[in-house]
């Protein structure tokens, strides 16, 4: 096992009395994708803010490409790609010059900055509006040309806050595809999500954070088989109370979400055959996911 | 909390600046209307206009003293403009800041390069002034041709005190209280219009310690004819405001961003 991109211990962030990020311990290893899975406000921006030497940390210890932060941050960025949650474009400009600007920001030698951003339209699918204004784009297309400038230094480590939040399904997998494409070249990949899907197709590994801790770490599948039971059945709606009154004596754990119920179970066989028996009432049967994982150890509760 | 390293400049501001040279030179067309324009209009209106009554002011004609005199403030305001509304847009709602700074350049980088680009601005008005200053026939000589690094140095001057004013903004209305509370001001007492002779003596001590009185001291002798009064001392104070201001906002802007 090589030496991790980035090791982190005790990593702490405090606002005032809210201690954004306690302490929390993790190592990245070098050409994976590594996932921080967490609702909104767990810590993970905050996270990914100390890795780039953006946020000033309170505590702990942090070392990026071996070198260590926040001191080497300078170094480290210009290694590091990034994609924000937001897209920070420069609506100034078309799109072949953002690239152009982004490059001049690393210093990258103007003979240089011509074919990469070539590749990158290439790459993007947007060589056609190469001369476009960002603000003509859809809104999959801002978030590829953010992807391609996050790529213009050739970065070793491209971190990503939430790349897919707000994208229709069919940008979602176009992106996605970029992604696998490159960690397959051998690009560590860093990304903060909260979707399930995106995390298990992604994220060789992945954390679970929650108030600013990591709850668990490891492959999406062993998450699954670590935490819950490999079967799921769920009933929606009214008939969700015949849930919980079958479900019992056959072995079931039931959990309840607003007028959903789960039952989690390793021998799904007595429950589905008394289902089946009552009329009329709809139930699915799913493997296990790591969205049952997420809930069981984030909690039900909403958050805003 | 407070980071109060002090600032260390590199090239990559000349890529800030870069980028706002860049982004100009697409709307150039208004850029240089807005450059000629206003100072040909201060100077037709008022300098002939008032003028026609006033004749001579400080032994020099008052076109030429009120040229002078506008090009000093010119390059102040355009400064200004440039260090509160064009970088708070970039710091806030067009969060430009933020895709820089996840390149390796820092906000030490970033305000140097804005600052260079509000100095770059004024030189550009001060030559536009300049110009029609020349073919109104008062500008005295070549030596006028100093009065461009002049105004120069007056735009870093005042580009660090309008960038603590976007640093410390909330929205574009904020601005307002600084243009009626020091720019205004300052646009009228600091001699622009009318030698600072003439004000109490009280007053003058403490128009001495306003940057513009200095800019203007600076700037009229080069462009109008007669004899520097105290060079060194002009250009010490603008830029001991320029650097302290540069400072402030450094300290300010890592304080609102870098959270």
């Amino acid at each position: 096992m090589s030496e991790p991109i980035i090791s982190a211990r005790g990593l702490d962030k405090r606002y005032g009395d809210f201690h954004a990020v306690q302490g929390i311990d993790f190592d990245v290893p070098r050409g994976r994708c590594f996932g921080f899975l967490g609702p909104n406000g767990a810590g993970k921006t905050t996270t990914l803010r100390m890795l780039l030497g953006l946020t000033p940390m309170s505590g702990g210890s942090l070392s990026v490409f071996g070198l260590p932060m926040p001191a080497e941050a300078r170094r480290v960025r210009a290694r590091t790609g990034v994609v924000p949650q937001a897209d920070n474009l420069d609506p100034d400009f078309t799109v072949a010059e953002n690239l152009a600007i982004y490059a001049s920001y690393f210093g990258i030698p103007r003979a240089e900055v011509a074919p990469r951003i070539e590749r990158l339209l290439a790459f993007a699918a947007l060589t056609e509006r190469a001369d476009a204004r960002t603000d003509s784009l859809s809104g999959g297309m801002q978030r590829r040309l953010t992807i391609a400038r996050a790529l213009i230094n050739d970065p070793e480590l491209v971190v990503l806050d939430e790349p897919t939040t707000g994208l229709d399904p069919q940008a979602r997998h176009v992106i996605w595809s970029r992604l696998s494409d490159l960690r397959d070249r051998g690009t560590t990949l860093i990304l903060t999500t909260h979707y399930m899907e995106e995390a298990e197709r992604l994220c060789d590994e992945l954390v679970i954070m929650d108030h600013g801790r990591i709850l668990d770490q490891g492959s999406p599948r062993a998450l699954i088989d670590r935490h819950v039971e490999p079967d799921v059945i769920e009933v929606r709606g009214e008939a969700s109370r015949h849930l919980i009154a079958l479900a019992e004596g056959v072995g079931c754990r039931v959990e309840q979400m607003s007028t959903s119920s789960y039952c989690y179970t390793r021998e799904p066989g007595a429950l589905l055959e008394k289902l089946r028996n009552e009329h009329g009432l709809t139930f699915l049967h799913r493997p296990a996911g790591l969205e049952d994982v997420f809930l069981k150890l984030t909690g039900r509760e909403l958050r805003d | 909390m407070t980071n109060w390293r002090l600032p260390t400049v590199r090239r990559g501001a000349l890529a800030v600046w870069r980028r706002n040279l860049l982004v100009w030179r697409k709307l150039v067309g208004p850029a240089i209307v807005m450059n000629f324009g206003e100072p040909a209009l201060y100077l037709l209106g008022l300098g002939f206009g008032l003028g026609h009554f006033v004749g001579e002011m400080s032994g020099m004609p008052y076109l030429a003293f009120l040229a002078s005199g506008i090009i000093a403030s010119s390059a102040m305001t355009t400064a200004t403009f440039e260090g509160m509304y064009s970088v708070f847009t970039r710091m806030v709602p067009q969060r430009t800041y933020e895709a820089i700074l996840a390149s390796p350049l820092e906000i030490d980088d970033i305000l140097a390069g804005e600052m260079l680009w509000c100095g770059t601005k004024a030189a550009m008005s001060g030559i536009a002034i300049l110009i029609v200053a020349a073919l109104l026939g008062v500008v005295d000589g070549w030596q006028s041709l100093w009065a461009i690094p002049v105004v120069f140095l007056v735009g870093l001057t005042f580009a660090g005190p309008a960038m603590i004013m976007s640093a410390l903004a909330r929205n574009y209305d904020f601005f307002s209280y600084y243009f009626v509370l020091v720019i205004t001001p300052m646009f009228i007492v600091c001699g622009v219009f009318y030698p600072i002779d003439t004000l109490p003596e009280i007053v003058q001590g403490f128009v001495y310690l306003l940057p513009l009185t200095h800019a203007v001291e600076l700037a009229r002798p080069l462009v109008a004819g007669g004899e520097l009064a105290r060079p060194v001392t002009n250009v010490v104070v603008l830029v001991g405001y320029a650097a302290v201001s540069y400072y402030i906002a450094v300290v300010l802007v890592r304080r609102r961003l870098m959270v």
